[in-house]
Parts: C-alpha cells; sequence; structure tokens
C-alpha cells in the first residue's frame, strides 16, 4: 500500500468515522484514538466543531505527542541501520532536535505546573503497511510526511498560543527548524524543498499531508498573478488543524 | 571556487553566534531549566538599540528607490512594512542572482535561484498589494560588494538574507496583534527556512548545515535591520520599535 492511498484514504474514511462519533456524543472511538492522545484528541476535535479555542497546555500536549513521534522515528531509524551512509549524519542532526524539541516541551509543560502527556506507543509500519527501517525509500518517504506534517501543525497552532508572547516564540522557533527539516528530506528524495501545487508524493493525488496546499489566495490577494500559480503556491505554506493532524499521525500510534 | 574561500561575504552581514562555534551556545541557551529557558525566550527578540536609529544613510549606490523611509512599528501596518523591506532586499538581490548566473553550480542550484527570486517577488508583490496606500515606497539598494560571478560570495550572502529573514519573523511574531496577519507570517516564514535549509546545504553539504540548531533565532526589528543595512541604499527610520 502506498502512502497516498494510506494517508488519503484513512483521511477521508477516519474524518466520515470521527465525525459519526462526534455526532453521537463526542466519544471517539478507541481504535481510532490511543490512550496516549485521547485527553487531548477529544479537545482537537472539540475544537475543530465548536470553535472553541484549544488551551496553551492542550497546544503544547499536541505539539509533545508530535515531537514523541518525530523522535521515536528517528531513534529507531538511525538505530536500525537504514539508513545509508552520507546521509546518516542529516537523519542524526534531526533526531537530535526532535529529542530537544520533546525535552523542551516536557520542560514547558512542567514550568506551566501542567502534566505533560506521556509518550504513546508507535507503530511505523502502519498495521503492516510500511517498512520504513529496512526499506530506505520508505524511511525517507514516511519522514518527508511527518516534517511537512510537523510544519503545517505548528503553523495551524500559532494562533491558539498568541496570547503568550513566550510560549508563540518558541513555538515559532521550532515551526521554521521543522521547515527545514522537511526541506533536507525532500530534496533528498528529489523533490524541491518547497511544496508545489501538484501533489508532491503523488502527483495529480490530494492527500492529507498536503491537503490545501495549492491555496492561492493569502488576504484576499492572488498570488498566482505574480510569478505564475505553481510558485504561487510554493511561497506560502499552509496550516493544518489539530483534526487533520491526528488523522494523519493515527494510523502510526497504536496506544 | 572551494567552499571554504566562500564565507567572507557571509561573514560581513551574519551576527556572531551564526557560525558553527555558535550552534553550541544556542542549545545550552534552550537545554537548561524551563524557567530559565523561558527567561531567555523573553529577552531573545528585543533591542537595546536607541529608540529610533536611522539606517543606510549617506551611502552610494542604486538609486531608483526612495532616499528615505521611515516605518513606524507602533501596530501591524508597520510590521508588515518592515517585512514587506525585506522581501523588496531578497527580490531584488535574487534578480541580480538569476540575471548574472555563476558559474559551476550545477542544475539543481540555478534551478534553486530561480524559484527563490520568484517566491521573494511574490513575497514582495504580496505585501505591496495587500498594504495598498499604506506600503512604503520602493527601496533602494546597493549590493556592488558582491561578486555575483563568484558562487561562494552569492551563496553566502544567500544564506544570511535567508537566516535574517527566518529571525526577523520569529522575532516579529510576538509582537503581531492581528491573527490573520500572525497566520500569512507562519506560512512565509517556513517557506523562507526551506530557502535557508537549501542554499546552506548547497553552501556546505555536511549533514548539518541545513538545520543548525533545534530552535531557530528570533531578532529585534533594530538587529535585523542592522544587519540588512550595508545592502540598503535607502535611509530607513524605525520608530516606535516594539520590545
Amino acid at each position: 500500500m502506498s502512502i497516498m492511498n494510506l494517508l488519503g484514504g484513512i483521511d477521508s474514511e477516519s474524518t466520515t468515522n470521527r465525525r459519526g462519533a462526534i455526532a453521537r456524543g463526542g466519544q471517539l472511538a478507541a481504535a481510532a484514538v490511543p490512550a496516549g492522545l485521547a485527553a487531548f484528541a477529544r479537545r482537537g476535535f472539540a475544537a475543530s466543531t465548536s470553535a472553541a479555542t484549544p488551551t496553551i497546555v492542550e497546544v503544547l500536549n499536541f505539539a509533545l505527542t508530535l515531537e514523541y513521534l518525530e523522535a521515536r522515528y528517528y531513534i529507531m531509524g538511525v538505530d536500525s541501520g537504514v539508513i545509508s551512509g552520507r546521509d546518516s549524519r542529516i537523519f542524526t542532526t534531526i533526531r537530535d532536535h526532535e529529542i530537544e524539541h520533546r525535552e523542551f516541551l516536557i520542560g514547558v509543560l512542567q514550568s506551566l505546573g501542567a502534566t505533560p502527556v506521556s509518550e504513546p506507543t508507535f507503530d511505523f509500519t502502519a498495521g503492516g503497511a510500511f517498512a520504513p527501517f529496512s526499506n530506505y525509500d520508505t524511511f525517507k518517504l514516511l519522514s518527508q510526511a511527518f516534517e511537512d506534517t510537523g510544519v503545517r501543525a505548528y503553523k495551524g497552532q500559532l494562533p491558539n498560543v498568541q496570547s503568550n508572547d513566550t510560549v508563540l516564540t518558541a513555538a515559532a522557533t521550532i515551526h521554521s527548524v521543522e521547515g527545514r527539516h522537511a526541506a533536507e528530506v525532500r530534496r533528498l528524495r528529489g523533490e524541491k524543498g518547497w511544496i508545489p501545487f501538484e501533489d508532491p508524493l503523488a502527483p495529480g493525488a490530494v492527500h492529507a499531508v498536503y491537503d490545501g496546499e495549492g491555496n492561492l489566495v493569502q488576504l484576499g490577494v492572488n498570488v498566482g498573478a505574480f510569478e505564475g500559480a505553481q510558485a504561487g503556491t510554493e511561497a506560502f505554506d499552509e496550516p493544518l488543524t489539530m483534526a487533520q493532524v491526528l488523522a494523519i499521525a493515527s494510523p502510526f500510534i497504536v496506544g | 571556487m572551494k567552499l571554504d574561500n566562500a564565507g567572507d561575504a557571509a561573514n560581513r552581514v551574519l551576527p556572531p553566534g551564526f557560525a558553527a562555534t555558535g550552534d553550541r551556545r544556542q542549545f545550552l541557551k534552550w537545554s537548561g531549566a524551563a524557567a530559565v529557558l523561558l527567561a531567555a525566550c523573553d529577552s531573545a527578540p528585543t533591542d537595546s538599540s536607541p529608540a529610533t536609529p536611522v539606517f543606510g544613510a549617506a551611502k552610494g549606490g542604486v538609486s531608483d528607490g526612495a532616499a528615505a523611509v521611515t516605518i513606524n512599528l507602533s501596530n501591524d501596518v508597520g510590521i508588515l512594512n518592515f517585512a514587506y523591506a525585506l522581501e523588496q532586499l531578497e527580490a531584488a538581490f535574487y534578480t541580480m542572482v538569476v540575471a548574472n548566473q555563476f558559474k559551476g553550480g550545477g542544475t539543481e542550484e540555478a534551478l534553486v535561484f530561480s524559484d527563490i527570486r520568484k517566491h521573494e517577488v511574490i513575497h514582495r508583490e504580496f505585501f505591496k498589494a495587500a498594504l495598498g496606500a499604506a506600503a512604503i515606497p520602493k527601496l533602494s539598494f546597493d549590493f556592488s560588494s558582491i561578486n555575483f560571478r563568484a558562487r561562494g560570495d552569492v551563496l553566502g550572502v544567500a544564506l544570511a538574507f535567508e537566516e535574517l529573514g527566518v529571525s526577523a519573523y520569529n522575532g516579529a511574531a510576538q509582537f503581531i496583534s492581528n491573527t490573520d496577519y500572525l497566520v500569512i507570517a507562519g506560512k512565509i516564514v517556513s517557506v523562507e527556512a526551506r530557502h535557508a535549509s537549501t542554499i546552506a546545504d548547497l553552501f556546505r553539504p555536511n549533514g548539518k548545515s541545513f538545520a543548525p540548531r533545534a530552535f531557530d533565532l528570533a531578532r529585534g526589528f533594530n538587529e535585523v535591520l542592522a544587519i540588512a543595512d550595508p545592502y540598503i541604499a535607502t535611509a530607513v527610520t524605525l520608530t516606535n520599535v516594539p520590545s
């Protein structure tokens, strides 16, 4: 199964399932959202459907879960030996950054008197669909998906931490580093470092990781009018909501 | 050209702490107790410069833009104009790069510079259109210190400008009031970070330069303008600089 089928398919399927679950009373199916995610996932989905704004702590725990995922992915990837020699420094660099982000967010949550969520159990095969730790191409593919999702996830939460200058600035300085990671991994895969209108993982298809990246209207300005539509989409990265991010991440989180 | 000989242009505009030896400092700044981190973070984007410094005054150079510009940073319009000024700088620089394509960069580099020029022109035109009558005029630039035929000069300055852009947007974020504008800044800064990553990796392909630290810098307005100043011929005055 290809990632575009998986992520694209799961996006639409799980969105449908969760809409149904929310409609039935706000309870998410246990299988869809594991324990580690459940606490803020409910809030996340609630926020996306009721316009309630997640708290700073909820945003930080959401970000922490993504950093747990990324850090564990690169720790396992580097340990597995799947990474070809000349690229190993790139992925140890990224791994070390994700570990720093993880530890930083834990520290911030504790400093706020909040309890950091614990690390979920991950299945980076997504139920057997992928073999990232024995197939290097797959490893890089999932890495790109995680990094571009990370950029979009942080971007989507900037408004929700705008009230706290310190957290906002910290989130912004992590957000741009995720953008650096994404560009490097994309280029390793022969892609451009930026996201063109065309789906970079599956030309012609739309799926969850890049859903909405084709937007050409920014503050009412058609940014495709200046240097063409493709460059117009490349010049602006688009945010994802918490719910969209959770739909992408959920297949890799088992408990 | 050997890469090792190519850093001079970058060093002219890179502030202390940017070079590889600065990684450790940045790491230490972020790796202590959370309270310390938060305090450090709080103070990171502040400026200690005089309230109304004048940059770019009395310099020769390109004169197709305004002689003097004042940017009032007391509100979002001023902050967007500050971003507009930076995007003008980047767009003008990459237009020169593409018009004077250096040799020896290979296929990807030519495509990268072509793409980045488009992105920065789009950012510039976007701000101009969004600001409308509130936009500052066109600025003049002075790139006479850059040898556009020298790959190392171009990559070094490009990297410095991209790093500057990333740190400027990150530093400005906390002073933006309108949430839509904050999101726009977020949409642009990650693209600038993608540029920085790509340029850095082309410049020094060592598996580390693309992301030299786990947390990017967040610079204050005066600091940003002081770094850009050698290339701006227009006299730019900042007023009501927030900190």
